[in-house]
């Protein structure tokens, strides 16, 4: 066994501050192992735990009586007891994916990704290479290039690591022998370039006996290249190739302490930012440019890929969770179909033409699988012809969604081209995709119309359309509490649109007068594009004084029952007067404006509102919370 | 085109800050369980990092079991108070009512006021999401913790239901009555928590360094007699000792290690020289960590 060389630093004992100094400037690496038991896996980590010291000493005590007493090595130290441990939660139904692992050597923080057994294999090691910047690639020498290499590759390659290490392990159980080495390199070089790997470091090693793993081993002085833990210690970490792409950055979420405040938050996915930069907020395609990069320690001059951080702009654009930031000039494609390459990962198959929520970026939308185009086998990586895919297949289908959304081929961004599917019933995570690139929409796809009906459309928002429609005088609140309403809810994730009165006058009714038979084609047209909008899904706001009873009944009977909820904003007349935030009233009162309600026309008071807002006795806040609990009980 | 290397301190505060912006975002109505130890002070430092310059936008929930060290109680309405949250505090009545002591009851302590306290306090604020400090380092069974982990609507941990968990993409949505425990500092270990308390200043209780303190030894403990509900035994008379806590939990069950580190430095050498030898009470402590752990694990988290 070779001693280890990662003794603790002496430095600890000596000058703690030095060392603190040194380690706080470490890098880190995450990296996953593929590999089956029998190829020495659990021996690998627990040899790199040990190796780097991460071991206490009365670990390595009960370690070496283990191992005397369990252990598969005839009373050497067993390093696969130190990671093994699962097999008891395994047969308990424990479901698990990934199991992380953590160690330190003095240059660096490694968080290794173990993916455990056969079976789950394909779900389990693209969950762990998901968050991976190298992977190792175990072989054992005796046996060569085996399916399983072909596709743990595969997975590697897909998943887009691309620092990819092959440890030919127990070359100890080959007498170190150069030639079946170079026989396995060679043999495995072909597999890889015909999958797409171009680059990868070969290390022959032996787990068990420690050659080629902490230092370079006298067992194999043919070997001429980095031992294992000194090459994961050095190969540059695929973050410094992000900060070279244009910046983007998904917006998390909007802070907003204070109206005198708006950050966008979120987490750096390609690209470097500092104050000044031009940015463009896509969809929407604003433009701005960055006015701070604001912390807890005070402003910062700049921030990279891979930092969370919080941006404010210098215009005041409309920007939201789910948007994307990116540099002015390198926009993203935006799109609503793609054609994707998916991990099927739950135990119910897939349903094409059903709708899953996908999650991308920091939005979640709905998304339609068809067909797929093929499933690709992972062990020979042919296609072969699919219906549907099953828990751990991978194939290739194109993908509708419900709106459009900015992206990048995952190849590029794995941040914007890396998504999840969710079952909308039971919300579980039943698959990862990656989007292959966008589809133009006219040539390659059928408008579904007739197959989406209403419910479908509600279904799809989550929620149950409604109109909620508010009548009262003229200056009794209505379009301000709308307006916080739709707010409210909005916060709540709700689709909402309000149509105000005065609004719907600019362009839809803009021929209609004040007229008692203007004021009820007005009311049937405003009925009827909620109407629609309910049958979109959405939950409709309206805010017209609606003075007549019979109009307001009539809009009632278009919808279907129980989603017209109308709220009578109650402010006597005098009130509204007083207000007269318009100078509406005034006019009235001088005969400058005719038929005016509650002056020259009257006002009919409903019978049985849903809700009836006393606005002497409530605040429009509270009045928007009661219409609320009203809503979403 | 600027190049910068995140060292891996950097990395993991990245991670955590998204991870608790993810929470805040689809959320309803999330809460931080703060037990006022180590990994709950650099929780909520996080928190103050990414909400600035809001204040965190959740409240602090402590479940108290009325037997914690007095530092603790004055730290934790302090470290609220300065991060501007509100702190709600549960202590379970019936526990109350009844009388459960560490003394008297044993592991019914642990249970009456952590697990069935927190469920309470939880159902009693309808709370969806509980951020909780625990990491996966602390135990070999706790490596392959996802860090957003889904509860039933009795609370109940289902673990053929939880959920991969790919990139930086949390699957958050549940149905009504569900809850989800979110870990956001997961990928830290130990040393980096402490390394990241030292880098960042963060406030800590004083109990993690050494002072000269009143303690008993009990079944090979030393415990420190923190108020004048402790039972001594006849004849047994406190002895002052300079120690500290690698762990902080109710003040009867939690051990203390004789030593001398007096700054968080001297913490962080004594605590890594301890992985090199065996100290003098370390793997009585370890194991005393260990068991805090499963407790915390059973019902805590």
């Amino acid at each position: 066994m070779t001693d280890p060389i990662y003794k603790t630093d002496a430095l600890i004992a000596e000058d703690i501050d030095a060392y603190l100094e040194a380690h706080q400037h470490k890098t880190m690496l995450r990296f996953i192992t593929c590999g089956s038991v029998d190829d020495g896996k659990s021996t690998l980590i627990g040899r790199l735990l040990y190796d780097s010291k991460m071991i206490f000493e009365d670990q390595l005590a009960t370690l070496e009586a283990d191992s005397k007493r369990v252990g598969t090595q005839g009373g050497n130290i067993d390093f696969a007891l130190l990671v093994d441990g699962l097999a008891a939660e395994r047969e308990q139904g424990i479901t698990i994916d990934v199991a992380y692992r953590f160690f330190a050597t003095e240059k660096r923080k490694f968080i290794v990704a173990d993916t455990p057994g056969h079976e789950q294999y394909t779900r389990n090691m693209v969950t762990g290479a998901s968050t991976a910047d190298l992977a190792v690639i175990l072989i054992d020498a005796r046996k060569g290039v085996l399916t399983q290499t072909r596709r743990h590759s595969y997975l590697v390659q897909l998943l887009g690591i691309k620092n990819v290490v092959l440890a030919v392990n127990k070359m100890d159980l080959v007498d170190y022998d150069q030639a079946t080495y170079d026989a396995i390199i060679e043999d495995y070089t072909n597999f890889a370039r015909s999958i797409g790997i171009e680059e990868f470091v070969a290390i022959p090693i032996s787990g068990l006996a420690g050659d080629n793993i902490a230092a370079h081993s006298d067992t194999m002085p043919w070997y001429t290249g980095p031992a294992l833990l000194p090459h994961l210690e050095e190969v540059e970490i695929s973050n410094t190739v992000e900060q070279e792409q244009p910046f983007s950055m998904p917006v998390q979420w909007v802070n907003r302490p204070n109206l005198d405040f708006r950050g966008f938050a979120g987490l750096v996915a390609t690209g470097s930012i500092r104050p000044g930069d031009s940015v463009r907020v896509l969809p929407s395609g604003k433009t701005s440019e960055v006015a701070r990069i604001v912390s807890l320690e005070g402003d910062r001059d700049l921030a990279v890929a891979g930092e969370s951080v919080t941006l404010t702009l210098k215009d005041e654009i409309d920007c939201s969770r789910g948007q994307v930031i990116v540099a002015a000039q390198a926009p993203l494609e935006v799109a609503d179909q793609f054609e994707s390459t998916i991990v099927w990962m739950d135990e119910h198959e897939m349903v094409p033409g059903r709708a899953y929520w996908m999650k991308i970026g920091t939005q979640t939308v709905s998304a339609t699988i068809q067909h797929p185009k093929y499933e690709v086998n992972v062990n020979t990586q042919e296609h072969l012809a699919a219906k549907t895919l099953d828990l751990n297949a991978i194939g290739v289908a194109n993908i509708t969604l419900d709106r459009e959304i900015p992206f990048d081929a995952y190849d590029n961004n794995h941040a914007l081209g890396g998504f999840i599917l969710i079952d909308k019933i039971t919300n579980a995570t039943v698959a990862a995709g990656l989007i292959n690139f966008a589809l133009r929409r006219s040539t390659n796809v059928h408008w579904q119309a007739t197959d989406i009906d209403r419910a479908d459309h509600a279904a799809m928002k989550n929620q149950k359309p409604a109109v909620v429609w508010l009548t009262g005088l003229s200056g009794s609140g209505k379009s301000t509490i709308g307006n916080i309403l739709e707010k409210k809810l909005a916060r709540m994730n709700r689709h909402t649109f309000l149509l105000d009165g005065d609004n719907v006058r600019h362009g839809l009714n803009k021929d209609l007068g004040f007229t008692e038979a203007d004021r009820i084609e007005n009311i049937r047209r405003v009925g009827e594009v909620a109407k629609l909008m309910t049958d979109a899904g959405l939950i409709v706001i309206t805010a017209f004084i609606s003075p007549f009873r019979s109009e307001r009944d009539m809009v009632r009977s278009m919808m279907q029952p129980g989603e017209f909820v109308e709220v009578f904003v109650d402010t006597p007349l005098e009130v509204a007067e007083e207000r007269d935030v318009k100078g509406l009233y005034a006019k009235a009162r001088s005969g400058q404006l005719k038929n005016f309600t509650g002056i020259d026309s009257p006002y009919e008071a409903p019978f049985n509102a849903e809700i009836r807002i006393d606005t002497t006795a409530m605040s429009p806040e509270e009045a928007a919370d009661a219409i609320i609990d009203r809503l979403i009980p | 085109m600027t190049q910068k290397t995140l060292t891996h301190l950097q990395r993991l505060e990245a991670e955590s800050i998204h991870i608790l912006r993810e929470v805040v975002a689809e959320a309803e109505n999330p809460v931080m369980l703060y037990s006022v130890g180590k990994d709950s002070a650099v929780m909520l430092h996080l928190a103050k990092k990414a909400f600035y310059p809001a204040p965190p936008p959740f409240p602090l929930l402590h479940v108290d079991t009325t037997w914690k060290f007095q530092d603790m109680y004055k730290l934790r309405d302090k470290a609220a108070k300065d991060a501007g949250m509100e702190l709600l505090v549960h202590r379970n009545p019936e526990a109350a009512e009844r009388g459960i002591n560490p003394f008297d009851h044993g592991a019914l302590h642990t249970d009456m006021w952590k697990t069935e306290g927190l469920k309470q306090a939880l159902d009693k604020f309808g709370f969806d999401v509980a951020f909780g400090g625990a990491r996966r380092d602390e135990e070999k069974s706790r490596a392959k913790e996802r860090v957003f982990s889904f509860r039933s609507a009795n609370h109940r941990w289902d673990p053929k239901n939880q959920r991969p968990e790919l990139w930086n993409l949390y699957n958050a949505r549940k149905a009504k009555g569900e809850s989800v425990r979110v870990f956001p500092i997961s990928n830290w270990t130990e040393l980096d928590i402490w390394q990241y308390i030292h880098l960042e200043g963060i406030e800590i209780v004083p109990l993690y360094f050494s002072a000269p303190r009143p303690t008993v030894e009990r079944d090979g403990l030393l415990i420190m007699v923190d108020d004048d509900r402790f039972p001594l035994q006849d004849g047994e008379t406190p002895q002052m000792r300079s120690v500290r806590f690698r762990t902080l939990g109710c003040y009867p069950l939690t051990g203390a290690v004789e030593s001398e580190a007096k700054t968080l430095p001297e913490v962080i050498q004594e605590m890594l020289l301890t992985t090199t030898s065996e100290r003098q009470g370390r793997a009585i402590d370890h194991d005393q960590a260990a068991s805090m752990e499963k407790k915390k694990q059973e019902g805590y988290f």
